[in-house]
């Protein structure tokens, strides 16, 4: 709750310094404001206190998935000053956009009433639609926007008929009381609950770009400025897998035959799809869409798992798959930078001359591919192992084929970067650049190497 | 204490080579850096006789919640193939050209990764762990091959990497399906893992992922179609690796996981059928080699031949095939990094690795004759070299198992003095078809292959310090066995 104020206050306060035009004043008060928020959301921990007649719940899990959507924030902040360099204007609607969304993905953690849920998953959505489309005289990212906005709003009002539903079937929208009714009246609900449950579930699925409702998103982020996917990539992400989990664990667990069916079916297809098609992509940001998919399909092993240790299997694997995504798109912004393209053979020769940025986008691919003992394979070590405890052995068995075939295509930036042969001259960013990538590598060793530190539910 | 070092020193080593920027200073560095790893090795063979062949136990917690923990131990065996890895990087680093590599500090300190990785396979006694090693030691390769290799070497190393990075995704899964079958709370450690009860039918698919994720690295027939390009491809100093040291680490995987879960307890069919795919690789090895024409594609299906040996051998997992199967590692280690020596030598003097190319090299270059003999005895297992004593004891636990199974193996040594006499012969005797001045062999080779040599002869001659130090793990390892019957 402290923290929704704090930005809520912040994206105000960007507003104003973009009015009075302080470019050089915007980046550092978001950045600390920012900082500010991850303290009071941490100060919140192990109190569990509910607000508004238990709209907002804060509990540990919330906190947790907070401080991974300001940290992979703030992170993704840092590369903003290097991507829009030569924009003359403070941006501040950019910014306050965003900050504004993050409201949302806290609403979408910490939501203690189903129509919560919804207003953060619009707050964050509508955010997102505008962002997408903020490089006003581009095409593709005009494109982005719009398609995203259709599929977004589509998906939306597939999730109000299934709250709708849901509020028929049980006569309630507090997680606690749906819970009850449900668990008492389990045998007798009516048909339409399932249904209700169902709509819900694909309107989630749509957000986290889960098969078979993933087609936005390989052209959205193409379309999207590189800094805004990176966002799109990681803050939706942690946000609607928080919130995914958070309605299903507390709400239809005495129903669990009647999701987890559909839900092991679309992981799998998630897994399978995500992997195959991104092996035939050309272009880095729309390879990096097709493993975002693939990495809603392994953290929906989280999801259905359900057990002690899957809280802490997805936050793990959310921290670390921002920290490598991040990694990944800071390299894409500086190439994009100088060579105005992002496809993979602009990469062609990049070790020659700028060795810092081709280690931190091998360690990236690696960590996303889950090579110990980086990040990636902690969380997928922790994924995996809890979905085998639930007996989701066939599905961890698809979602290992599918590992070792993504190497197939995390290699290829890779293989362009240090072996084939490419004219470059050592691209430089702004001095944070350098530094923020240096502290991304340490992030992405960190986390294989001391994981018991982020073992926090 | 010590078994933390030794994986502590080729951390540091890589680190101080990562950092190096001269080319020069990096070369001696390596070198420095390389041979003081023998005395490490050297002082835990001491103290592990001063500890009376008790294991040496150094755990560390790591993820306690998931009853990880940083859990390393020195026995027996362990101490075999750290030794030998002590043995063959110094050796394998001094023989790296100087001149050909581009940015040596990066190739050397790969090297030292990737001896940390297989030093900590060789040591640990966690499941995740031992997981997390065996993956960390394909990275290094992974860049040596692709970045220093010959041509095709990104199509070939990708297929390696896909090939090994597949199997060992499959052991993983065995292992955290294992993980989960011990008591709660659960463990990781090997000792947990064995006490594991299995069904039939879990079994069968726990070995099979095992099983696939060892033949894939050693490689096992049909999985070995990554190897014998990967070994073209590579430059010298990564097949050395590789054949050396790397795929020592799937026959250590069978010894310590295969053997004491499964042996006599697995579906005899299964095993059998196992068994057999490792002969038939070995006769079908063998027989490509005597037809081979280029001379580093003719060792790297020697060492598949011989390989196929020494798992069989650790599949049947009985006293005298265990006691082979160690010897036999270390004495192909040696035999193998041998030969890509003098094949390195070869192409370098004649630039040329075609057989059908070279001839009478003997003539301008006797005392390279001589060292070639000397492991080309060895390797093809005559009485007084090293492996003698190894194929020996294999073919005498296999004959244990089953009379026609060690029949066939032992064609193994007829093969093996078909084709590397025939290679010898067309080699290094007859006309002398290369014009080109050749001098024999200088200090840098020779220092590097004569301890070789000697090594072969000396374990042939008393490999009795070797069996002695195995013993009492492999003693262990039947005991886990005959506890689980």
């Amino acid at each position: 709750m402290n923290s929704i104020i704090v930005l809520a206050v912040l994206g105000m306060l960007t507003m104003f310094l973009g009015i009075t035009n302080r470019k050089k004043w915007i980046l550092p008060v978001i950045i600390s404001g920012l900082v500010f928020a991850l303290i009071a959301n941490a100060l919140e921990w192990n109190k569990n206190t509910h607000y508004y007649n238990d709209m907002l719940v804060v509990d540990n899990f919330s906190i947790a998935f907070n401080g991974v959507l300001f940290i992979s924030t703030i992170l993704v902040l840092m590369f903003a000053s290097t991507y829009y360099r030569t924009v003359e204007r403070p941006l501040e609607d950019v910014y306050a956009l965003m900050i504004f969304s993050l409201v949302g993905g806290v609403c979408m953690t910490s939501f203690g009433n189903i129509v919560m849920l919804f207003i953060g998953i619009e707050i964050l959505s509508i955010c997102m639609y505008v962002l997408a489309g903020s490089k006003k005289f581009d095409l593709a990212s005009n494109e982005a926007s719009f398609k995203y906005f259709l599929t977004g709003s589509f998906s939306t009002g597939f999730l109000l008929l299934g709250i709708a539903f849901l509020y028929g079937a049980t006569g309630t929208f507090d997680l606690v009381k749906m819970n009850t009714y449900i668990f008492l009246h389990a045998n007798e609900l009516p048909l339409y609950f399932n249904v209700g449950m169902l709509l819900v579930m694909v309107g989630l699925s749509f957000k986290l770009a889960i098969a078979p409702f993933h087609f936005w998103a390989p052209d959205v982020y193409h379309g999207s400025p590189t800094l805004i996917t990176a966002f799109m990539a990681t803050t939706v992400k942690i946000a609607g897998i928080a919130a995914f989990y958070k309605l299903f664990s507390s709400c239809f667990i005495s129903v669990l035959p009647l999701w987890t069916t559909v839900l092991s079916v679309f992981a799998a297809l998630t897994i399978i799809i995500g992997n195959v098609t991104a092996i035939y992509q050309t272009n880095m940001k729309r390879m990096l869409a097709y493993s975002s998919i693939s990495h809603a399909g392994y953290l929906s092993l989280g999801i259905l798992a359900m057990n002690n240790f899957s809280k802490n299997a997805l936050l793990i694997y959310t921290l670390a798959y921002a920290v490598a995504t991040i990694t990944a798109f800071g390299i894409i912004i500086l190439v994009r930078g100088s060579r105005n393209n992002d496809d993979i053979n602009t990469f062609n020769g990049l070790a020659k001359t700028n060795p810092i940025m081709s280690f931190a986008l091998t360690i990236s691919m690696l960590s996303l591919t889950g090579i110990p003992p980086l990040a990636g394979f902690i969380g997928k070590y922790f994924i995996f192992t809890s979905a085998i405890e639930s007996g989701y052995l066939w599905l961890v068995i698809i979602a290992i084929l599918g590992s070792a075939l993504s190497a197939v295509y995390y290699f290829k930036p890779v293989i362009a970067v240090y072996m084939k042969k490419g004219e470059w001259e050592p691209v430089v960013g702004t001095p944070s650049y350098k530094f923020i990538i240096i502290l991304l590598i340490v992030l992405m060793f960190l986390i294989g190497i001391i994981p018991n530190t982020f073992v926090l539910l | 204490m010590i078994t933390g070092l030794l994986i502590l020193f080729p951390f540091l080593a890589m680190l101080a080579l990562w950092l190096t920027k001269d080319a020069r200073v990096a070369r001696r560095n390596a070198l420095i850096g390389a041979w003081l790893q023998l005395p490490v090795a050297i002082a835990a063979i001491c103290l592990f006789q001063c500890n009376g062949f008790r294991e040496i136990i150094y755990a560390v917690e790591w993820i306690p919640s998931m009853g990880v923990s940083f859990n390393l131990a020195l026995d027996g065996l362990s101490l075999l193939l750290v030794l030998l890895t002590a043995v063959l990087i110094p050796v394998i680093v001094s023989f790296v050209p100087v001149q050909n590599t581009s940015s040596p500090r990066k190739f050397y300190a790969l090297i030292f990764m990737a001896q940390m990785a297989m030093t900590g396979v060789f040591l640990v006694r966690d499941g995740l762990m031992f997981y997390i090693f065996w993956e960390l030691a394909l990275i290094p390769l992974y860049f040596i091959t692709a970045l220093w290799g010959g041509e095709n070497r990104i199509r070939i190393t990708f297929k390696f990497f896909i090939y090994t990075m597949a199997g060992s995704l499959l052991m993983l899964v065995a292992l955290i399906y294992l993980y989960l079958q011990t008591p709660y709370p659960h463990s990781f450690d090997f000792g947990a893992l064995y006490s594991v009860a299995l069904s039939t039918q879990q079994q069968i698919w726990v070995f099979l992922a095992f099983f696939v994720a060892f033949a894939i690295k050693i490689p096992v027939f049909p999985l070995h179609t990554w190897q014998p390009d990967t070994y073209t491809t590579a430059p010298y100093a990564g097949s050395m690796i590789l054949s050396g040291i790397m795929l020592k680490m799937g026959i250590y995987g069978i010894i310590r996981f295969i053997t004491p879960l499964f042996i006599g307890t697995i579906n005899i069919n299964l095993e059998q059928t196992v068994l057999i795919l490792a002969l038939v690789g070995l006769l079908y090895a063998s027989v490509i080699a005597i037809r081979q024409d280029d001379l580093k594609r003719f060792v790297a299906y020697v060492s598949l031949a011989h390989v196929a040996l020494i798992t069989m051998g650790a599949i049947i997992g009985n006293n005298f095939a265990l006691q082979g199967a160690g010897i036999q590692m270390f004495s192909h280690g040696i035999n193998v990094v041998g030969l890509f020596i003098i094949v390195q030598i070869i192409e370098e003097k004649t630039n040329t690795r075609k057989i059908s190319q070279l001839g009478g090299l003997a003539k301008k270059m006797p005392l390279l004759a001589v060292l070639f003999m000397i492991i080309l005895l060895g390797s093809i297992g005559l009485p007084l070299t090293n492996g003698f004593v190894g194929e020996y004891l294999l073919l005498y636990g296999i004959y244990q198992y089953n009379v026609w199974m060690a029949a066939f193996a032992g064609l193994t040594i007829i093969f093996g003095a078909v084709y590397m006499f025939k290679m010898f012969q067309h080699v290094m005797l007859g006309d002398k078809k290369y014009a080109a001045e050749l001098t024999d062999i200088g200090t840098r080779e020779a220092t590097v292959l004569i301890p070789l040599c000697l090594l072969v002869i000396l374990i042939g001659v008393y490999p009795k310090p070797l069996i002695d130090m195995i013993q009492p793990t492999i003693e262990n390892i039947l005991n886990v066995i005959t506890i689980a019957h």
